[in-house]
């Protein structure tokens, strides 16, 4: 299962590159999104996939009958996917406004900041 | 974009939206739930009604400026944090009382905490990036 | 003792929500200062603590460690709290006069204090994924503090930050996560025992490579530091000082932290690595300034060449180099906000930062010429400033180990970065004003004038206090070396439960 796992996760990264480096704002937004899934999994992988009981107690403190699952990756996932999504929510936003600003989402075009030899 | 059957459906989804986040929260006590997933539930009810009748309409409905929300929202977690400094406490400890046969914590506190802090913040997103579109 | 860990991290956020909820009211940025006060008294506290005990450190709700979130200080952690809170006091004092009632409501005050709760949790956290969180904190409020009133300018600026930071924590993600995956602990000190014990060193190469990858992305270092001069040049003034002054340090200060503690197993290759990346990167910094024109332009290449001599220091690895490497870090945060603060001085005084279109303070402002020169003497290393002290160490340290051209290289980095200042000082202070202005410091108002030059008067005292009373201070980042290279002491405190 962790081989699948992997393999999603390499074949996911894989997608974030090619569209990170296609030279357009929006597009390097989606794979960077794509990137960090891959990594969410890869951590998700990293902490062992069994399949255990939730790891909660019953009623009255009781344990549950088997073998729980390790939590901590999932507290990890669920924090950096939270995270995540403010950060990204952000660059939509910043996206969005870099549009307004300069009428193009070409990253190679931006260069207010850093004018290029006479033409300041 | 105007629908008829959005807003009239809108209407009675927010409430049942805010009840069912507030039924998540306090089960989250001891139980899958929480301040976090009970905040984006009640996010989804004005977001439904920011879609609806708009981001103006939705912002009415709200009264608070969600910011504001969600700054309350870290306010009311820090001092769940806080309250045990002086009662000698670790910082963050849960501090419990009981008040007529009903056990209070700050570990409920600073749930409600993240529950604002949860919906102002989405919905300062959801606002801005609906107003800019 | 848990207090006094804790604090000085709440204390910024408690500052943050009440100067947010009343961001409407004038007093808003009073609420910022008052808090910073707080924040210099508790960091003052927490430094003594540490003086007296060595190393302190405390479990959140009492979790033992290595389960439950550590807080720790050493020397090092200590020193960045209180340096996090004298950079926050002044630049919160210099804002009151710089910040506009329009930046003012959308919350500027508030989002400053996140940012220095923020940095002072990354300084005190002993867990790793705890570090990222702090990161994040960090990170997510200097994005909005770049863009709040942003131009045209800063939103290009804002982009390329925003960017690459991006990437660069989905990398700390990455490796934090399988770091936890080889070896089950997240503690810091936990990990050190972990990782030498782990069967597959290699792998743990590879995951020291990427954080030193996405530490490396945050510090600035070569080749990864395109987005800092593409963006500090761009946002507010205050923003841009503490910028300049505490986040690339925060990077620095993990990769000292993570190459000191955790990953020290295969040091022929990591460390190597780090020389290289350090000469290249103190190198590039440097000739980059020399290129520029623009008074925040030069400042913003000359953090990315110091940044250098402090990767230096860590990537020697001897004491000397680390307790270098430690002094620099420390002296440099006071002078680098220092400059920005009197770059902002000048762009108000003369209504740009293009060195060409500027001109005339020396004779109009001489007390800011004179304040100007401190930390510019400082930072390009002039006796007996703070500067001297720090270069000299850490070229004593390269040519000890028999590394003659590192000590080639970093007095190199020393004599270019005097070109840039006296570029600074020629265009901006020494000739005239090219429209005959002439830019008095007495035009300000006299409350806004001193909320801006006093900042900068302290600042620029410490530096001549440090460079004139070395002893206590080089006796301070000795110990604070020792404790880095032999961290015994921060491993037994950690995990040896809340001791004092």
């Amino acid at each position: 299962m962790e081989t699948v796992v992997a393999l999603l996760s390499g074949l996911l990264t894989a997608a974030a590159v090619w569209l990170m480096l296609s030279g357009n704002l929006l597009r390097f937004l989606f794979g960077l999104l794509l990137l960090s899934n891959a990594v969410n999994l890869a951590i998700f992988a990293a902490g062992r996939l069994t399949e255990g009981a939730p790891p909660l107690l019953g009623a009255d403190g009781a344990l549950p009958g088997h073998e729980m699952a390790n939590s901590l990756p999932q507290a990890l996932l669920l924090t950096a996917i939270v995270i995540g999504f403010g950060l990204f929510a952000f660059a939509l936003g910043l996206t969005i406004r870099a549009y307004r600003s300069f009428g193009h989402l070409e990253i190679d075009r931006m260069r207010l900041a850093e004018p290029e030899e006479g033409e300041k | 974009m105007k629908s008829l059957i959005l807003t009239t459906g809108a209407r009675l989804l927010i409430a049942l939206f805010l009840v069912f986040s507030l039924y998540v929260l306090l089960r989250g006590h001891n139980a899958p739930g929480g301040g976090f997933i009970g905040g984006l539930i009640a996010a989804c009810g004005f977001a439904i009604h920011a879609f609806a009748s708009g981001v103006a309409e939705a912002r009415r409905a709200l009264h608070v400026d969600p910011r504001t929300i969600g700054t309350l929202g870290l306010a009311c977690a820090l001092i769940a944090g806080l309250m045990a400094l002086p009662l000698g406490a670790e910082p963050f400890a849960g501090i419990w009382g009981e008040i007529a046969d009903y056990k209070i914590s700050s570990v409920l506190l600073f749930d409600i905490g993240v529950y604002l802090a949860v919906v102002g913040g989405i919905l300062t997103l959801i606002f801005a990036l609906e107003e800019t579109l | 003792m848990s207090w006094t860990l804790a604090l000085p991290i709440l204390v910024p956020f408690v500052t943050a929500a009440l100067a947010f909820l009343l961001r409407n009211r004038r007093g808003s940025g009073w609420i910022s200062v008052a808090g910073a006060v707080v924040s210099l008294v508790l960091a003052i506290r927490l430094l003594l603590a540490v003086l007296e005990h060595g190393v302190v450190a405390t479990q959140m709700s009492a979790w033992a460690a290595p389960f439950g979130i550590t807080l720790v200080a050493d020397y090092l952690g200590a020193a960045m709290v209180l340096i996090t809170a004298i950079i926050g006091l002044a630049v919160a004092v210099w804002a009151m006069a710089e910040v506009g009632q329009t930046s003012a409501r959308l919350g500027w005050h508030g989002l400053f204090q996140t940012l220095i709760g923020g940095v002072t949790g990354a300084f005190l956290t002993g867990d790793l994924f705890n570090l990222y969180v702090w990161f994040e904190v960090l990170l997510i409020s200097s994005f909005v503090l770049l863009v709040i009133g942003g131009r045209k300018k800063a939103i290009d600026g804002a982009v390329k930050y925003v960017t690459l930071n991006l990437i660069s924590t989905v990398l700390f993600l990455c490796a934090a996560g399988l770091t936890y995956g080889a070896t089950g602990t997240l503690n810091m000190a936990d990990l050190r025992a972990a990782v030498s014990a782990h069967p597959d060193q290699g792998l743990m190469t590879v995951i020291a490579m990427m954080f030193m990858i996405g530490f490396g992305l945050k510090a600035a270092v070569f080749p990864l530091f395109f987005w800092l001069p593409a963006s500090y040049h761009t946002p507010h003034y205050a923003v841009s000082a503490v910028f300049a002054g505490l986040l690339t340090k925060v990077g620095v200060y993990a990769l000292i932290r993570v190459f000191t503690l955790i990953f020290v197993g295969d040091q022929g290759y990591t460390h190597e690595i780090l020389l290289w990346v350090a000469c290249l990167t103190m190198l590039t910094g440097v000739l980059g300034a020399a290129a520029q024109s623009d008074f925040r332009k030069i400042l913003s290449f000359h953090i990315i060449s110091q940044i250098g001599y402090m990767v230096l220091g860590l990537a020697l690895m001897t004491p000397l180099a680390v307790m270098g490497g430690v002094f620099y870090l420390l002296h440099h945060i006071i002078v680098k906000a220092n400059l920005f603060l009197i770059a902002g001085v000048s762009r108000r005084l003369t209504g740009s930062s293009d060195l060409y279109v500027i001109g005339g303070l020396y004779r109009s402002a001489p007390l800011l010429a004179a304040l100007f020169l401190i930390p510019a003497f400082s930072l390009a290393g002039f006796p007996p400033l703070s500067g001297f002290w720090a270069k000299y160490v850490l070229v004593k340290a390269s040519l000890d180990l028999g590394q003659g051209l590192v000590a080639f290289v970093a007095l190199l980095t020393g004599l270019l970065t005097i070109y840039s200042m006296t570029k600074i000082w020629a265009e901006a202070f020494w000739k005239a004003h090219p429209d005959q202005r002439q830019p008095a410091l007495s035009a300000i108002p006299t409350r806004a004038r001193w909320l801006l030059l006093s900042p900068i008067i302290a600042l620029a005292a410490m530096t001549v206090l440090i460079g004139l009373i070395p002893e206590p201070f080089v006796t301070f980042a000795t110990t604070g070396a020792e404790q880095l290279l032999d961290p015994s002491a921060y491993i037994a405190t950690v995990l040896g439960g809340d001791a004092p």
